[in-house]
């Protein structure tokens, strides 16, 4: 028998392995943005190297023109999105959450339904380029994930469950407006549940690209993902990012392999980075919205 | 004078509920306007398009308008259904659908059981940790590390374990039967661990008094596993079963559009509804068979989403989405 606190190795093992099986992936597009290109033709992508080379980094260092653009707009739609859309959405949520607003049942309902029923993709398309024309601006990666019904919900239970009727009373009845009690009262209060669903809709506006390839067709709005998308899908789209920034660098051909993947793991960076730290937000946002919260 | 007495008071409680409100909405008016940009922002990015139904009953030409083109009545799907195509990717999207619910349902609980085996504190968060941040990483990097296995002359597989076994190199972007277990590899992936975190938390959830009757009564670990923890997730596993099957016909555009690298010659085995519509509209500009495409998703996404929620609520009340 073993002691009680201790684990059994038969259910380590396959834990270990299947830990292994997701970063051994992450491994190996690292391993290769560290390789010699000529060790990359003649190896193929491997999982370790005997020429530890940082070409690839030192070239995207110079490159501000073009991975360096993607990554600023990425930055900036992501931290506009993120602040803008908890606003609404902790604003309309709010609302929803007042026994005594009137139209609070006919306004849950037309939130919910969005739920249930969408118009499809072609519908969607033609809303924000035909009739908003908004196709190649910064406002069409912001507006469509600024708000969702799911995310209004989730807050509106925290709000009905962790802020006592009584409190907003008080607030009231000592002179606060509505907005003030929102303001002062409330949000402060519900700085969990704005963590939680601001970490997940911030790594939604990092990880999107779905709207770029609808709607972008400037290079210039190129977000961080859609621009690896491109120099993934289309090898003639990376060799004229390396030429253009050839000039600006001491390296002679650019080492296209190694770029590619040096790219790819400074987009996964910044999750990676806070994701150790931010785990119990990451998993509270995962059972919230999988058990109903 | 009865009379004038009764004719305001019947005038009052005719118009009473009506006046009600709106002296209630001018009173909590602040919370109308705090209300009013979500609003606003869901009337256009989703009750805009569904009003836009309409236009799989139409031959969309931009020339003459959205609303100016020609009705053509259920042209658009006839057409759709007069070739494979239709089936096909109604076929596809439902068995990828179903054997990744199956495979990643089976492992995911059992992933679930053995986490909460794990004593040590600082181990199971590392298995949390790297079994979640698949989930959080995006498609296009996930494009990225199939293609480190995958690239036909540099990738891991073809250069570093079929060169050397003195095997051929398989073309694998060209290559439509070997999809399915790659598909389904990476969904795996992707999805297993963030669904072994949500039945965690359930199992974590199951009191304790429940183990030590069990150990009282002499019942070993293994017994506990298959006799109390299974058990009692049941209701959890059943709901998100039921849950991902209201979702059957929607596929994961992000999946087949960047694993395949968009590659054509996949199509046979990796086109499913959601790249059907998106080629339709984006690449090929067949308007109509992407308005008629994408109708049909919504619409029987919809059946299925009601029917579920039914039988969600059979099982138990407080599960259900309405």
């Amino acid at each position: 028998m073993t002691p009680k606190n201790r684990t059994n190795p038969l259910v380590l093992i396959p834990l270990f392995l299947l830990s292994l099986a997701c970063l051994i992936p992450l491994w190996l597009i690292f391993m290769v943005s560290l390789t010699n290109e000529n060790d990359i033709s003649t190896y193929g992508y491997r999982f370790w190297t005997d020429n530890f080379d940082f070409t690839a980094y030192r070239y995207l260092r110079h490159d501000a023109e073009t991975i360096g653009r993607a990554f600023g707009v990425s930055i900036l739609v992501t931290i506009i999105g993120t602040v803008v859309s908890l606003f609404v959405t902790s604003a309309m949520a709010y609302s929803l959450s007042r026994k005594e607003f009137p139209l609070r049942g006919f306004l849950s309902f037309y939130v919910f339904f969005t739920m249930l029923f969408s118009g499809g993709l072609l519908p969607w398309y033609l809303v924000y380029t035909r009739m908003f024309h908004l196709q190649d601006t910064l406002m069409v990666l912001i507006i469509p994930g600024l708000i969702g019904g799911f995310n209004i919900f989730i807050m509106r239970t925290f709000f009905t469950n962790s802020i006592p009727p009584s409190l907003i009373d008080s607030a009231q009845i000592d002179g606060a407006s509505e907005y003030r009690t929102y303001f002062s009262i409330i949000l402060p209060l519900s700085l969990p549940v704005l963590a939680t669903i601001g970490l997940f809709v911030t790594v939604s506006y990092w990880n999107d690209w779905f709207t770029s390839l609808v709607f972008i067709n400037n290079e210039k709005l190129y977000t961080l993902q859609y621009f690896l998308n491109k120099t993934l899908l289309n090898a003639l789209f990376l060799q004229s990012i390396a030429n253009k920034a050839y000039s600006s660098t001491a390296i002679i051909t650019p080492p296209l392999e190694s770029i590619r993947m040096a790219m790819a793991m400074l987009a996964i960076l910044p999750i990676s980075l806070v994701f150790p730290f931010l785990q119990k937000y990451f998993v509270k946002g995962l059972t919230i919205g999988a058990v109903k919260g | 004078m009865a009379t004038s007495i009764i004719a305001p008071a019947t005038e009052t409680i005719a118009s009473k509920p009506q006046k009600k409100l709106l002296q209630r909405l001018w009173k909590y008016r602040s919370l109308l306007i705090l209300a009013i940009p979500g609003f606003a922002l869901l009337f256009v990015n989703n009750y805009l398009p569904m009003f836009g139904i309409f236009l799989a009953f139409k031959n969309l030409n931009y020339t003459k308008g959205i609303l100016g083109s020609d009705w053509v009545g259920f042209d658009n799907f006839k057409f759709m259904f007069a070739s494979n195509d239709a089936w096909m990717i109604i076929k596809h999207t439902i068995l990828y659908n179903f054997t990744f619910l199956a495979i990643n349902t089976v492992l995911a609980v059992l992933l679930a059981v053995l986490l909460n085996e794990v004593r040590n504190r600082i181990l199971s968060k590392f298995f949390q940790s790297t079994m979640l941040l698949p989930h959080f990483i995006s498609m296009v990097i996930v494009g990225y590390l199939v293609y480190g296995f995958l690239n036909p002359e540099l990738g891991f597989i073809n250069k570093s374990i079929l060169e050397p076994l003195g095997k051929e190199t398989i073309a694998w972007y060209a290559s439509p039967e070997y999809w399915p277990y790659i598909l389904t590899i990476v969904n795996t992936w992707k999805s297993v661990g963030y669904l072994a975190v949500v039945y965690l938390a359930a199992i974590v959830g199951i009191d304790q008094e429940y183990y030590e009757a069990a150990r009282i009564d002499g019942a070993g670990r293994w017994k506990q596993m298959t006799k109390i923890t299974v058990p009692l997730i049941t209701p959890v596993i059943i709901i998100m079963t039921l849950l991902a099957i209201g979702r059957i016909f929607n596929a994961d555009f992000g999946l087949f559009y960047q694993a395949t690298m968009a590659s054509g010659m996949l199509k046979s085995t990796t086109e499913v509804i959601d790249t059907y519509v998106y080629n339709a509209l984006l690449v090929t500009g067949d308007t109509g068979l992407a308005a008629a495409a994408g109708l049909l998703q919504s619409v029987v996404g919809f059946i299925l989403v009601i029917t579920v929620n039914r039988i969600v609520k059979r099982f138990s009340s407080d599960n259900a989405l309405f």
